[in-house]
């Protein structure tokens, strides 16, 4: 069974792209095959024209390519901002340069409270927050975050908007998005793309794709089902 | 009273010479997850370093032996740690006990099985008097100089960026690899510092301790068994809890061969019952606390705010 199937999705500087879609439809394979986990057997990636679909996820990174992990993937011995340092450290970013950029992450995902605090104590809230701040720390150009406002209490919603829309705005990078809450989606998101059992069921603004009844009932047929506890679902 | 206070700070010296070569073996582990059984031939290399040149000046002999025990950590790292890195833990422990041996086995047809006697600084193993106390310089020496390692490292660990790069490889080290960091530089720093270590153990063990003024090809292996079991006990995932495993164990043998009697008939002597002892302990220890003496409850970890 092939995970995606004649799939071709575009991100751009300065966007934000929403990727939604029902459990099993390929989302987090192809956040998996842009970053460089999973290998496709047909198909490229390429980068402002070049082709890296070779290429290690370690050496995408360096190249600006950051994303988050829907399983937690943080320090839990490290502090809350140590483990943004190390992001910094290990795209080359000198011990001062790292610890400014993790100072002003920090500041922007409300988590500068906790910033001393061992990542393991972190709510699953907070824990998603700090996987985008370090994503963030690589100063990429283009981020995939996979489900970062899961655990998020919804209060916090608009905040995360406004952190999304600075990433786009400010730094001008590209942002993929991956995310139930579809408050969020259609709020923050320039464009839409909706997979379902790894085929392009439709893409446009959210606008366009809001009408899409298609699209409602692929995705409100299984939403229901609880991401909770399941966190590779869509592989 | 001075005799058990003579007692105490010859445990807590030989406790820190067990914690130095637990530092050792806990940050290879940490950012490798291989336990090196040969570490105690690093140790011996660099005793006959020690050994071959103590004759010619101090601080020539020690840099010599710096460079011997650097050299082969190096050489351990390409030639072994790196070629295994995807394998199981089982086969890199299996393939150290090979280097180990094989090493035993070099200094026996090189050297023989007859040891030869070194002391680095003899000064070092006179005794300072005060008041009724005899205390021999080595024992403060070592203590000191275990101690500011041990700082010296946690300054590393936590202020540099290598060493925060090193603490992130140590917890996930295949995370640590996508975020950047580059986990051969940082082995290789673990390993050097590993290998400095033993360098020092080196220098201080034939002073420090009597019966290992002799440098034989077995050197230091009692020694790396019992910490080894000392890395285990406290808990090998973190370094301060494998150190202070290490320091216990010393700390014990040391402490037990002191209090215990030491002469008498077979087999009332502790050279012949100390290892017995600190092995039943350390069954009760594992019984009562597999996760480590110094571990903290898992679930602690777990508890989230």
């Amino acid at each position: 069974m092939r995970a995606l199937e004649d799939v071709t999705v575009e991100l751009r500087s300065g966007e934000v792209l929403g990727l939604i879609g029902p459990n099993g439809a390929g989302k987090t394979t192809l956040v998996n095959v842009v970053t460089g986990f999973d290998v496709p057997d047909s198909g490229s990636v390429e980068l402002e024209g070049r082709d890296i679909t070779a290429w290690r996820p370690h050496r995408r990174g360096r190249a600006g390519i950051a994303r988050t992990f829907q399983g937690s993937r943080s320090f839990g011995g490290l502090s809350v901002r140590e483990n943004v340092q190390v992001a910094g450290l290990g795209v080359g970013a000198s011990p001062r340069e790292a610890r400014r950029r993790a100072s002003r992450l920090l500041d922007l995902l409300g988590l500068a409270s906790a910033a001393e605090a061992p990542a393991a104590v972190l709510s699953h809230g907070q824990e998603r927050k700090l996987e985008v701040a370090r994503a963030l720390a690589i100063e990429p150009r283009f981020v995939l975050l996979d489900e970062p406002a899961a655990g998020l209490p919804e209060a916090e919603i608009p905040q995360f908007a406004e952190v999304l829309r600075t990433v786009r705005d400010e730094r001008g990078a590209g942002v993929m998005l991956i995310d139930h809450n579809m408050a969020l989606v259609m709020e923050v998101c320039d464009r839409i793309h909706v997979l379902d059992r790894g085929r392009t069921l439709a893409e446009g603004t959210p606008r366009d794709v809001r009408g899409n009844l298609d699209v409602t009932a692929a995705y409100l047929g299984e939403s229901a089902i609880p991401e909770e506890g399941q966190p590779d679902a869509d592989r | 009273m001075t005799e058990h206070v003579q007692t105490l700070l010859d445990a807590v010296a030989l406790g820190s010479i067990y914690g130095l070569m637990a530092i050792g073996i806990g940050l290879v582990f940490g950012v490798l997850r291989l336990v090196n059984f040969a570490y105690g031939q690093l140790v011996m290399a660099g005793a006959y370093a020690l050994a071959l040149t103590q004759d010619v000046s101090v601080v020539l002999s020690i840099a010599l032996c710096f460079a011997v025990v650097l050299a082969l950590s190096l050489a351990m790292e390409l030639a072994a740690f790196r070629p295994l890195r995807n394998a199981s833990p089982t086969t890199m422990l299996v393939a150290t006990f090979a280097i180990s041996y094989l090493l035993q086995s070099i200094a026996l047809v090189r050297f023989g099985a007859i040891g030869k006697i070194l002391v680095v600084i003899p000064q070092l193993t006179k005794p300072l008097t005060i008041g009724s106390l005899h205390v021999r310089w080595i024992t403060i020496v070592t203590i000191l100089v275990a101690a500011g390692v041990f700082a010296a490292l946690t300054l590393f660990l936590t202020r540099t960026s290598i060493g925060l790069q090193m603490r992130a490889a140590s917890i996930d080290s295949e995370t640590a690899r996508l975020l950047g960091v580059r986990a051969n530089a940082v082995i290789t720093v673990a390993v050097l510092i590993s290998g400095a270590i033993a360098a020092l153990v080196a220098v201080i063990l034939p002073m420090a301790v009597p019966e290992r003024i002799l440098v034989t090809p077995d050197y230091a292996l009692r020694e790396t068994i019992i910490v080894l079991v000392g890395v285990v006990v406290g808990g090998i995932d973190r370094l301060l809890t494998a150190t202070l495993g290490g320091f216990t164990m010393g700390f014990l043998v040391g402490a037990l061969s002191g209090f215990l009697p030491s002469s008498g008939s077979w087999p009332f002597t502790s050279s012949v019952y100390l290892d017995s002892a600190v092995f039943m302990l350390v069954i009760v220890v594992l019984l009562l606390r597999p996760e480590g003496l110094f571990t903290r409850s898992r679930r602690s970890v777990v508890d989230r705010v």
